[in-house]
């Protein structure tokens, strides 16, 4: 065993503190709630009977929960392709060397400055049928419904599916609420700026000498960006799409602000029905089986992404 | 394109995941059965003077009444409380956001630490009941004796769902609303020569008239759908009847009962969007946003609690008139804000003193004015001179209460257990948009399993 050194005892001394916080509230907590999840507890006195994936099982049931998981599907793609299409979009135009860009970057930045709170508040306004967008555009509050639409758009319920066995897929349990892409909008708004100054980045970081090069070899300028500058980006994507996959995975203040839960649960997720099942129904195993859940989803998306950027560490 | 710059990015990345959980910040109001406020961020108004003072015993009291009159009469009689004893120091925790939203997840968080407010808020029946006195382990409330509340002082409705399953009192109810209130305004129905409706098939007839004229019949805010469900609830009591609606929450009334089935039909008939009975954007609208609409005359009708009274008041509109809900002739559907003693609350003795004062008929006649609601002791009078008097409403709403039989309010607490009014929201918040009665009454079905007694 190494001696302990002056230095190497100051060292543990400074980790140790964020090193046990970690272990106790974040660790410690998620083992206890997947603990939770496994028991009866579901009045506010603690009852720690083991029912096995009992609540599992009741959640998946639950029509409620079903709605929500395809919201966070349906969420996710739109909510972070169209982030990376506008901020991949912004940041090719501010690439351009053009005047004032420090003043653009920071407009488009700004957004990500503000809270989801703040955010889902003023989008509500714009998107509430009687006010905002409608008024501002003249638009009619009938046909424009935004926030409070019903409907669910799903593929047409006709023979062709229900031949190859998939006629489940034409239902509303797997379409596309609308009301959900006005959510997506807000977030967009307020995400793709971020996108945009990674992108930025990225951009930056890619030496001219190859376009150069690729221009002497006679590419066009769109087969330039699609063959050298997209692949070189590759890293900046990835991140962008953990970063904004996280944050739509466990999306919560942004539609509780804006619309809790929505008609027909168009706009509620995961989140929301935990803290609701949990707080309002005394039901906290449920609750804790709902965070579960989503702790794995987030899981599957970062997990990979460790794994991938270790790999990248020890190629090096 | 460096390895540098990838190395760069991932701790960029690392640093935006750590950070993300810091975005959560407090929320507005969510849907579920809370006694609605207008949404507001004020601070308590009681002026936190006397808790500095080591002579006196501080008693924390944790609610949502934050802003306008409730805060205001609350405010008053923990002042007057407070005056009469000079060691005790009451004051007023209250937590801000709409409905009690936030207030309630802290309250039950603290009481699962056994870190309780000396007293707080909570509705009474099952919300209180199954919620904090009957549960697995023992109740978390401590038993009030007579020297907290005389039972004698108090119907013998409300005081059967504030005792828990030993027949004793678990807390003390300081006001009673009502919920199955119709509320018109009284030109438009002049104009139309129309009498407020007293059963769903002459609210029909209205509504079409309205429409006709352009103007949208029933106002309806359910961005907390218990907004809808009180609807739902009034539809029931005035298809079922009293005793069977009970029935429907003690297991005597079944869900699949056809009647249930007709309450659904006639529901959906005022949802439905092909009528056009409704405000189109309801979804989006809160409770008070809906009675706006009465105020400012694109709706005729809205079927809400009586705290939409105060609203009026509030807004210094007069011209809107008050009728039981169609076929809720003679039915009081009721809430009642109430107060407990928590078994580890840290100052219970003066607790107690401060309980037995938000019972007795001298601050009830001084809080409820200011409620709009009306005294649940039935001992309490009219306000002294020189206090803020109740209005016609209020005073027709004491008479009513006298005579009407009284049922409880699910959307408010009182009639079932909170996991079950929860499914029941669930099943409505997707009825209002597919408008499936047969699957919402099954739904109903599955809910009620386990939850009857």
């Amino acid at each position: 065993m190494r001696r302990l050194t002056r230095d190497r005892v100051l060292s543990i001394g400074l980790i140790a503190p964020s090193l046990i916080a970690v272990a106790v509230f974040v660790y410690g907590l998620i083992a206890w709630t997947g603990f939770v999840s496994t028991t009866k507890w579901n009045s506010l006195s603690p009852d720690y009977t083991s029912t096995g994936l009992d609540n599992f099982v009741s959640i998946f049931n639950y029509p409620r929960f079903q709605l929500d998981l395809r919201n966070t599907v349906v969420f996710t793609i739109f909510f972070v392709g169209v982030s990376l299409a506008i901020g991949l979009f912004l940041a090719n135009l501010l690439d351009r060397k053009i005047r004032g860009e420090a003043v653009f970057r920071s407009i488009f930045l700004f957004p990500m400055a503000i809270s989801f709170i703040v955010t889902g508040v003023v989008w509500k306004w714009l998107l509430t049928p009687s006010a905002g967008v409608n008024l501002l555009l003249g638009l009619d509050p009938d046909t424009n419904k935004w926030l409070t639409d019903p409907s669910v758009v799903h593929l047409p319920t006709g023979t062709v599916l229900n031949d190859i066995g998939l006629g489940f897929l034409a239902t509303n349990q797997w379409g596309v609420p609308i009301a959900l892409l006005s959510i997506v909008i807000a977030a967009v708004w307020q995400m793709s700026g971020f996108v945009m100054a990674l992108y930025l980045a990225g951009l930056r970081g890619i030496p001219d000498e190859l376009r150069e090069a690729a221009r002497v070899d006679g590419a066009s300028e769109l087969g330039i960006f699609r063959h050298v500058v997209l692949p070189l980006l590759t890293p900046v994507t990835v991140t962008a799409v953990i970063i904004l996959g996280h944050i739509s995975l466990k999306i919560y203040d942004l539609t509780v602000a804006m619309s809790p839960t929505g008609l027909g649960f168009a706009t509620d997720f995961p989140a929301t029905y935990m803290w609701q099942t949990s707080f309002f129904a005394n039901q906290f195993a449920r609750g804790a089986a709902v965070a579960i859940v989503m702790l794995v989803l987030i899981a599957t998306l970062i997990v990979p992404y460790l794994i991938w950027n270790r790999r990248q560490e020890v190629s090096r | 394109m460096g390895k540098r710059f990838s190395a760069l990015l991932a701790v960029v990345a690392l640093l935006v995941l750590a950070c993300g959980g810091t975005t959560a910040t407090p929320s507005p109001a969510p849907s579920g059965g809370q006694t609605p406020a207008p949404t507001a961020t004020g601070a308590p108004t009681l002026a936190a003077s006397c808790q500095s003072d080591a002579s006196k015993t501080p008693v924390e009291v944790q609610g949502w009444w934050t802003t306008g009159g409730e805060a205001n009469g609350f405010n008053k009689i923990i002042a007057m409380f407070n005056d009469a004893n000079p060691t005790i120091c009451v004051y007023n925790a209250a937590i801000a956001g709409g409905a009690g939203s936030v207030a309630q997840g802290r309250i039950k968080a603290a009481v699962l630490a056994g870190l309780p407010p000396d007293t707080f808020q909570v509705h009474m029946g099952h919300e209180l009941l199954d919620t904090y006195v009957n549960i697995p382990g023992g109740s978390v409330m401590a038993p009030l004796g007579t020297d907290v509340i005389d039972p004698a002082q108090f119907p013998a409705g409300v005081v059967k769902i504030i005792s828990g399953a030993d027949g004793k009192i678990y807390s003390v109810p300081l006001n009673i609303h009502r919920a199955n209130e119709l509320w018109y305004n009284k030109t438009i129905f002049a104009a139309n020569n129309l009498q407020p409706p007293t059963t769903w098939a002459e609210f029909e007839t209205a509504a079409t008239t309205l429409k006709t004229a352009g103007i949208t019949p029933l106002a309806i805010g359910d961005s907390g759908i218990w907004a809808n469900g009180m609807i739902f609830e009034t539809v029931l009591i005035g298809t079922l009847g009293a005793d069977a609606f009970l029935g429907l929450w003690t297991g005597a009334t079944s869900w699949n009962d056809p009647k249930v089935t007709e309450a659904l039909t006639e529901y959906k008939k005022i949802l439905d969007p092909a009528n056009g009975w409704i405000n189109t954007d309801h979804s989006s609208l809160s409770w008070d946003q809906a009675a706006d609409k009465l105020i400012d005359g694109t709706a005729a009708m809205t079927i809400m609690g009586d705290w939409a009274n105060g609203e009026f008041t509030a807004k210094q509109f007069a011209d809107y008139g008050w009728a039981p809900a169609p076929g809720n002739a003679d039915v009081y559907q009721a809430l009642s804000d109430s107060f407990g003693l928590p078994v580890k609350a840290q100052h219970p003795e003066q607790t107690k003193l401060f309980l037995a004062w938000l019972g007795s008929a001298e601050a009830q006649a001084i809080f409820n004015p200011y409620k709009g609601s009306i005294a649940a002791n039935v001992t309490a009078g009219d306000p002294p001179a020189g206090e803020l008097q109740y209005n016609d409403y209020q005073k027709s709403a004491a008479s009513d209460w006298k005579t009407n039989t009284i049922v409880p309010s699910m959307e408010h607490g009182a009639a079932a257990n909170p996991a079950w009014s929860s499914a029941i929201n669930d099943v409505l918040t997707t009825f209002v948009t597919d408008l499936d009665v047969a699957a919402a009454q099954s739904a109903l079905v599955t809910a009620a399993t386990g939850f009857t007694q």
